[in-house]
């Protein structure tokens, strides 16, 4: 059950990693009125482009590789899995350690992300971005131990 | 008003450090209390911990990874590295090693005694931090330490000597709960990474971290439906959760179960809808409401269709294991007995009578619900983790005797923040003055114009929400009752923990007729005639209660122990005990039996033996042979279960029958003969043996060793051989010859 459900967990959001960012990095006050009211009967489409533009403009520099480098993440989780239904998941441990990796990695790269994001400063109140940094550090230490020691 | 000596010490920056100091004392002498109440009387117990420990000790980790135990399981052996939960011997081994590095000499039995009481000092400071998590009252956190400390539901578990899973997995439960607290409460990954490698911990301990499994993500479900999503919860559960399935999944025993068995779904299950919710959260803050509608009606119906699709795919393909018996046990308390009886057999495992919890927790009880209201009075996101777990453990504790651990660590909190806010309130000196200057006149400082308009609008207690108490005499009379019961409560920890949770169960005391203690050391005697008189490799059969112990104390060859992993090795041993004797001599011969050890109380009145045990045997053994063993049998026509004259053929003809009350009658004058558990008067002729023979009987009768005999010598079976033995003359039988044929050649 798990590989086959976290890896579709990443799948969405890979395809709106996007819009996820789009309402980061202090944007929000932007986003709204550049829709204005016209936006109430757009299609889907329209909608989708909008956010995109918006994110393209309005994500800081950082927070910007931050999501590619999920997005690279979600890129290999796919691969692992589609490679485990096609080939066979023979070295269970490997391919389980190989995928949780990647989504233990997507996790916490998400955590540090919401942790930097200006909008949730109140959230975080005892947490700084330097902080939150050294944490993703220890936690991505801790992940890839374990995923070195399950590898076999 | 309140000026003492001790005013400039109270106050200010002193009075920080004072009172730091005071609460480190404090908690260092609770821990001190924890410790030596649980030395009153200090024997090594569960035997295999402490082999499988020194087995660590002398060959190093790796070997005991790989550690084939072949003395245990007799024909089968068992795979001890791959399964047990190694945290116990580690954690002692890695002491032990600690210990000598600082060139203190130190045995490894006595790290493995004193372990527990150890441990149980870390519990009542990890009890502190967790309630410190929970309330600002700093006095809460010192109470709950010292309920923890004493409370007898852990002290049961925990005595010197008494070197179990549980000694240190009650500890680490407290402390990755706390972990759990501090990272919600800060939304911080480190504290979650914490958690999870804690939670790793936990699970290479002790087996019940599926409660922790199950507890968080429970945790995090109802914060989710009460609205509370937080960035703060995504972070530390998605951090405690990946980090700690990946931890757990390190422990051989445990393996890949967090991905298949069913009791670790749960935990799955709300990480992926943290994904999502977290998702969605993230695009409602930024897109306008409705094209947001849009968006989430689309996304909740592709997300449906797809998660259920997976499941239903899933469930067909038999991917995800099936609920494991234990588990449906924890639902259906008659699960068990029916479907596996092994599990039922043991009394751990049984429903908790209800005196057990006054018994266990005494005064802690009747404040707990007090102490759960009081978390719905500030409802934080910690407060509603005191309470779902508070729900959960009550009902688990219900279920099985064995969880009423888990349930006694949120009582002594629950009960801590009930005392301390009832203490605050009462012992403050001040606080009652400030609102007496409101009605000087009014008797309790209720201003009496306010009272038509109070009953007018409603409660009083609502308009005038000023609450103190007032008078010196009500905060004497309240605050002595409360020290009256806190010290009854540990005159009670103090007799209960002295009185039932301190025997071992090799040693048994009783009382003379003139009150003068008696100890009855018959396990210990019998294991030692074990030692010294049979072959190294002598196999032993028992019921598997006694198996960690003989091969701990008797240091010989078992069938089956305590480690229950295989169901029909041990339904071969209910087989033999409860078949005729041909039957079981066969058995015996196949599995290299030598000897034969059964447990017999009839003579002391001891009630805990095989005979009282026997049903069990014999229904496990039905589970596997239900045509060759039936209950029914034992059973006389009216349903009795008797051991007397009125015992049914198949009783009276099974191995286990025969060697308990093997020459038990020549002990007593003809007609007198008496069972003294059962209370039943036995049949003047004793059972006859033919296979087995009598080896060794303790003193008081409790084990009854029995020698399997070997192929007669002269090719007869053991029931001619014996009678022959016994001067019967030996029955013509009638040979047949054949007519006399002439030889031809």
């Amino acid at each position: 059950m798990a590989p086959k459900r976290s890896a579709r967990e990443p799948t969405p959001s890979s395809a709106t990693t996007a819009q996820i960012s789009s309402t980061g990095a202090g944007s929000v006050p932007v986003v709204p009125s550049s829709k204005k009211a016209a936006s109430a009967n757009q299609s889907p489409q329209d909608i989708a482009l909008g956010i995109w533009k918006n994110y393209l403009d309005a994500t800081p520099q950082r927070t910007k590789l931050i999501d590619v480098f999920m997005s690279f993440l979600v890129v290999v989780g796919v691969l692992q899995f589609v490679y485990c239904v096609i080939a066979g998941n023979y070295p269970f441990n490997a391919f389980l350690s190989g995928f949780s990796a990647t989504v233990g990695q997507f996790v916490l790269t998400a955590s540090l992300r919401i942790q930097t994001n200006v909008e949730n400063k109140a959230e975080f109140s005892s947490v700084s971005p330097e902080r939150a940094f050294a944490d993703y550090v220890f936690g991505s230490l801790i992940l890839h131990f374990f995923c070195v020691n399950f590898i076999n | 008003m309140s000026d003492t000596v001790a005013e400039p010490f109270l106050k200010g920056n002193t009075g920080r450090n004072t009172r730091g100091i005071l609460r480190l004392s404090i908690l260092v002498l609770i821990a001190a209390a924890a410790i030596a109440s649980r030395l009153f009387s200090v024997i090594l117990d569960p035997w295999f911990n402490f082999r499988a420990t020194k087995y660590l000790v002398s060959h190093g980790f790796y070997d005991f990874w790989d550690w084939f135990d072949d003395r245990t399981w007799h024909p089968l052996g068992r795979v001890t590295g791959g399964t047990l939960y190694p945290g116990l011997m580690v954690t002692s081994g890695a002491i032990y090693h600690a210990l000598r590095a600082l060139t203190i000499p130190v045995d490894i039995r006595n790290i493995c005694v004193l372990l527990a009481p150890g441990f149980s000092g870390l519990t009542a400071f990890a009890t502190y931090l967790f309630t410190n998590e929970m309330s600002t009252s700093p006095s809460a956190g010192l109470l709950a330490a010292a309920f923890m400390g004493i409370a007898p539901g852990y002290i049961s578990r925990s005595v010197a000597g008494s070197y179990d899973n549980e000694a240190i997995a009650i500890f680490l439960l407290v402390y990755t709960f706390y972990l759990w607290i501090k990272a919600v409460k800060l939304g911080s990954a480190m504290w979650g990474a914490l958690c999870a490698l804690f939670y790793g911990y936990m699970v290479s301990a002790w087996g019940g971290y599926v409660f922790i499994t199950n507890l968080i993500p429970l945790h995090v479900f109802v914060l989710v439906c009460m609205g509370r999503f937080s960035p703060r919860i995504y972070v530390s559960y998605c951090t405690w959760y990946s980090l700690g399935t990946l931890a757990s999944m390190q422990i051989p025993f445990v393996g890949f179960l967090p991905i298949r068995s069913s009791e670790h779904m749960s935990a799955l299950g709300v990480f992926g809808l943290l994904q999502l919710v977290g998702f969605v959260e993230f695009v409602r803050s930024g897109v306008p409401s409705k094209q947001f509608a849009t968006l989430l009606r689309g996304f909740v119906l592709l997300v449906f269709t797809v998660a259920f699709g997976g499941l239903v795919l899933l469930t067909v393909s038999g991917v995800i294991a099936p609920w494991t018996g234990r588990f449906y046990s924890l639902w259906d308390t008659g699960y068990a007995k029916i479907h596996i009886p092994i599990i039922a057999s043991v009394s751990e495992h049984q429903p908790t009578a209800w005196p057990a919890y006054f018994f266990d927790l005494n005064l802690l009880i009747w404040l707990f619900p007090a102490g759960v209201y009081l978390c719905f009075q500030s409802l934080a996101d910690e407060q509603v983790f005191v309470v779902v777990y508070s729900i959960l453990a009550s009902y688990f504790s219900g279920v099985m005797v064995r969880l009423m651990l888990t349930l006694t660590p949120i009582v002594c909190v629950a009960a801590a923040l009930a005392l301390s806010s009832l203490l605050d309130t009462y012992l403050s000196v001040k606080s009652p003055e400030v609102p007496v200057e409101a009605g000087p006149d009014g008797t309790n400082g209720t201003p009496t114009p306010s009272k038509k308009a109070a009953k007018q609008d409603g409660l009083r207690s609502m308009r005038l929400p000023i609450v103190g108490i007032y008078t010196t005499f009500s905060k004497v009379s309240v605050v002595s009752a409360l020290t009256a019961y806190l010290l009854i409560f540990v005159l009670h920890c103090t007799w209960v923990t002295s009185n039932a949770y301190s025997s071992p169960s090799v040693v048994l005391a009783s009382r003379m007729p003139d009150g003068s203690q008696h100890i009855i050391d018959d396990y210990r005697e019998a294991y030692q005639w074990l030692r010294q008189n049979t072959k190294d490799d002598a196999k032993i059969m028992s019921w598997w209660d006694y198996g960690y112990q003989i091969g701990g104390m008797a240091d010989r060859p078992t069938l089956v122990d305590n480690n229950t992993w295989n169901n029909t090795h041990i339904a071969t041993v209910g087989k033999a005990m409860s078949s005729r004797e041909e039957v079981s001599y066969e058995i015996m011969r196949q599995h290299e039996v030598d000897y034969v050890l059964v447990v017999f109380g009839g003579l002391l009145g001891y009630s805990g033996d095989d005979i009282n045990k026997f049903l069990w045997m014999v229904r496990i053994a039905e589970g596997i042979w239900p045509e060759e063993v039936k209950e029914r049998d034992f059973f006389t026509d009216r349903g009795e279960y008797r051991v007397d004259d009125g015992a049914t053929e198949t009783m009276k003809n099974s191995l286990m029958y025969k060697m308990s009350y093997y020459n038990y009658c020549t002990l007593f004058p003809p007609g007198q003969c008496q069972d003294r558990v059962r209370g039943v008067k036995l049949p003047d002729v004793g059972p006859t043996l033919n296979t087995v023979e009598e080896a060794f009987t303790s003193e008081n009768w409790i084990i009854r060793i029995f020698k399997v005999k070997d192929l007669d010598n002269a090719g007869r079976d053991h029931a001619s051989a014996s009678s022959f033995d016994r001067g019967n003359k030996k029955k013509k039988t009638i040979k047949k010859r054949g007519p006399k044929v002439l030889r031809v050649e």
